[in-house]
């Protein structure tokens, strides 16, 4: 039994269940085969993968959801060997470039040169071009990037690239100027709570709208997390009921708790224990952006309202720096600790504001 | 991947019986798919637009006289590339293959490559004749394009290769930044700066394209798209292009290309201000969510509420460059790869200061 996640995807551009005008055009761009190379971007779980493969479905129909998982081998300049994972079918590959981490462009150049080159095989008019479809742009190296420049421009003919991202601003403005971009939003809550109906009725099963409203607040945007939690509270409590508990992933939580001691007690003591439950979150593979922005939402949400600019100028500072140095436990640690000393200070002063007073 | 490359064979032996006849069809099917931006490149160096400089020099070469090193540099889409391609095409016909060494971002520029390949090909001298007798520069040219990404080691070893060798070689250096080349190169080559497209050129290329693929277009909604592109014909083109297919009846239409090219509606910079203006925090929080979960690209935000600052009535210039400080700073930082989430509050909550 596969998950809803997947078994409710729509597949054709025809069906999407929101962006509806958006997929109208995407189907009318490609209606001709002189489309430009195209670059997605938006946030997690808004769909930039699933248009995608609509948009795949609408060029070679069918054909391209047979898909083959396969491994990819590289050799780097000093002999290093690599293997990337790639998920291919008759008329794309899709591959990860930014796990091959720095050396990512020789994975970059060796794909497009390949798939260029055996461009003569072909005559019939279906497959006058190929599709590299490149996820995480925004996460490759910037001399990666580069290397896209003139060789998207050279091979256009025989390969388009769609790439995707989660933010253009990581992405150089060369590469910027060869793409069209597309931007893709998240769902709003109200399509979020009608997709949920939909799939629920589908079903079979009745959901109370307050419910589906609920999730639809907890899931930042993110349809797919929106789905799962639905499936979860499925598992969790059938009939629904209106209030039941919506089960929130545990580093979540976890980060939500954080937040909190650093804000109950300020000690060097305390810190040795908030650093090692950064520790634990890093080490389980939590991305460092989320981490930061959870902690400060939180934060922001709890503390006194006059330390609250402090906090965010302090904050800004320090996720800047996390991106210039090497080591993020640094840099997160230098953030708590002068969190620790703003919450002080603030303490203090207050006392004395009480104590002159009287 | 095997199957990836080989997968097209069962479609050639599909296609096999009729081959013959349809060569001529997919020759012109296959013009009609590449995209406008490189259907439109220019061939020749009268094709080219606004440079005007380096047109001139280079029509001077191309009448006989002796060509420099070059150095072009400019932003993205500005025709660099294009030129040199253009010129070396004309300069040497058919033989093009023989005497161009183009190099770019994509190639393996490491010292060693330098000190062998393109120190080989620099050595070999060339006849000043064609294959089929005609007069044609005695030398060879080597185009480095985006240079901006070699490293410093591997542009040192050119320096003695490029002063060596200039009897039968030319060097043409291509970057973004001029920066990012070490000055003892720029000093041996002729530096042009390609400047961004101005408003008018752009508009009467986008219009002779338009023409040419029999696109409706308003003056107005052109205006907008090349002030969206600042000056990056490529950017535009490509665009265009798509505005143009986007409701499949080619024509344009002012939001489209409001959403093609990435611009924010106007109203979310001005509630970014008076959200700053009511001073509520929890207001301000939720705006910047909604701002990026509508995927507005934060750069974007900092550029058009720079231009409503800088525009603004009734801010004190104090205040103004206060905020514009600001935004200078997480502009950089953005740059740096620093989440766009904080950056934005940052700025709203030193914009509230202000105030
Ligand atoms: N001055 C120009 N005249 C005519 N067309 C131009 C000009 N500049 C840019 N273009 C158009 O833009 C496209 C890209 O130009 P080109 O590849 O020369 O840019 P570039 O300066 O090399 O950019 P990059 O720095 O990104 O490599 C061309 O195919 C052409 O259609
Ligand atoms: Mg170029």
């Amino acid at each position: 039994m596969s998950l809803w996640v997947d078994k409710y995807r729509p597949v054709s551009l025809s069906k999407v269940d929101y962006h509806k005008t958006q997929a109208e055009h995407l189907r009318n761009l490609v209606q001709q085969g002189d489309f430009p190379h195209l670059l997605f971007y938006g946030p997690c779980g808004a769909g930039k993968k699933t248009r995608i493969m609509m948009l795949l479905r609408e060029l070679y129909g069918t054909g391209v959801e047979k898909l083959r998982m396969g491994h990819l081998n590289f050799q780097t300049s000093n002999n290093k060997k690599l293997e990337i994972m790639s998920v291919s079918s008759n008329y794309h590959i899709e591959i990860n470039a930014s796990d091959a981490g720095i050396y990512d462009k020789i994975v970059v150049m060796e794909l497009i040169k390949n798939a260029a080159q055996t461009h003569q095989l072909d005559v019939n008019g279906q497959g006058e071009f190929k599709i590299i479809l490149l996820n995480e742009v925004d996460k490759l190296t910037k001399d990666a990037q580069q290397a896209l420049r003139r060789t998207m421009e050279k091979y256009i003919a025989t390969c388009r690239l769609i790439l995707c991202a989660n933010s253009i601003s990581q992405v150089i403005p060369a590469i910027r100027s060869r793409c069209l971009s597309i931007r893709v939003p998240s769902p709003t809550n109200e399509e979020i709570i009608s997709i949920l109906m939909n799939i629920c009725k589908k079903e079979g099963l009745s959901l109370p709208t307050e419910l589906a409203r609920r999730i639809a607040e907890k899931c930042d945007g993110n349809l797919r997390r929106a789905i799962l939690m639905c499936e979860t509270c499925k598992i969790n409590q059938y009939p629904f009921d209106k209030n039941q508990n919506i089960v929130e992933p545990d580093w979540q939580k976890f980060i939500y708790e954080t937040a909190s001691i650093i804000l109950k007690e300020q000690s060097p003591q305390n810190l040795l224990n908030i650093r090692s439950r950064l520790y634990e979150l890093l080490c389980h593979g939590i991305p460092t952006e989320i981490i930061f922005k959870h902690l400060l939402k939180h934060l922001l949400k709890n503390c006194n309202l006059s330390v609250k600019k402090e906090i965010i100028q302090v904050a800004a500072e320090f996720e800047h720096r996390l991106h210039r140095g090497s080591k993020i436990i640094f840099h997160l640690e230098a953030f708590v600790a002068k969190l620790m000393l703003i919450e002080t200070n603030f303490i203090t002063s207050y006392m004395c504001d009480i104590l002159e007073f009287s | 991947m095997q199957a990836f490359i080989t997968s097209n064979k069962s479609s050639l032996n599909s296609g096999e019986s009729s081959t013959k006849q349809t060569t001529k069809k997919d020759e012109k099917k296959n013009k009609k798919s590449i995209p406008w931006v490189e259907k439109y490149r220019p061939h020749t160096v009268d094709d080219i637009v606004e440079q005007n400089e380096i047109v001139a020099t280079l029509k001077q070469c191309l009448a006989g006289a002796d060509l420099p090193h070059f150095l072009f540099y400019g932003p993205p889409g500005s025709g660099k590339t294009s030129t040199i391609i253009a010129a070396a095409r004309q300069l040497f016909g058919d033989m093009y293959k023989d005497r161009i060494l183009e190099l770019n971002a994509s190639d393996d520029r490491g010292i060693q490559v330098i000190r062998d390949k393109v120190k080989t090909f620099s050595q070999v001298t060339v006849s000043s004749t064609r294959s089929d007798g005609k007069p044609c520069p005695p030398y060879k040219i080597i185009i480095l394009d985006e240079a901006d990404s070699m490293t410093s080691a591997a542009q040192a070893a050119l320096r003695r290769t490029m002063e060596k060798e200039t009897k039968s070689t030319r060097f043409c250096l291509i970057c973004n930044y001029v920066s990012c080349i070490i000055q003892p190169l720029t000093s041996r080559c002729a530096k042009y700066r390609f400047k961004p497209l101005s408003k008018e050129m752009m508009l009467n290329r986008l219009k002779l394209i338009c023409k040419e693929e029999n696109v409706l277009y308003e003056e107005k909604s052109l205006d907008v798209l090349v002030d969206a592109c600042g000056g990056d014909l490529r950017r535009a083109i490509t665009c265009l292009q798509s505005c143009a297919r986007l409701k499949g009846n080619k024509s344009l239409a002012l939001e489209d290309i409001l959403e093609v090219t990435g611009i924010i509606p106007d109203h979310y910079i001005i509630m970014m201000f008076e959200v700053c203006r009511e001073r509520n925090f929890e207001k301000i929080e939720n705006f910047v969510e909604k701002l990026l979960s509508e995927a507005y690209c934060a750069p974007q935000v900092l550029e058009q509420f720079l231009e409503l600052i800088i525009s603004s009535n009734d801010l004190t210039d104090i205040q103004k460059s206060h905020i514009c400080e600001k935004i200078a700073v997480c502009s950089w930082r953005l740059q740096d790869g620093a989440s766009e989430y904080v950056q934005l509050l940052d700025l709203c909550y030193c914009v509230i200061n202000v105030l």
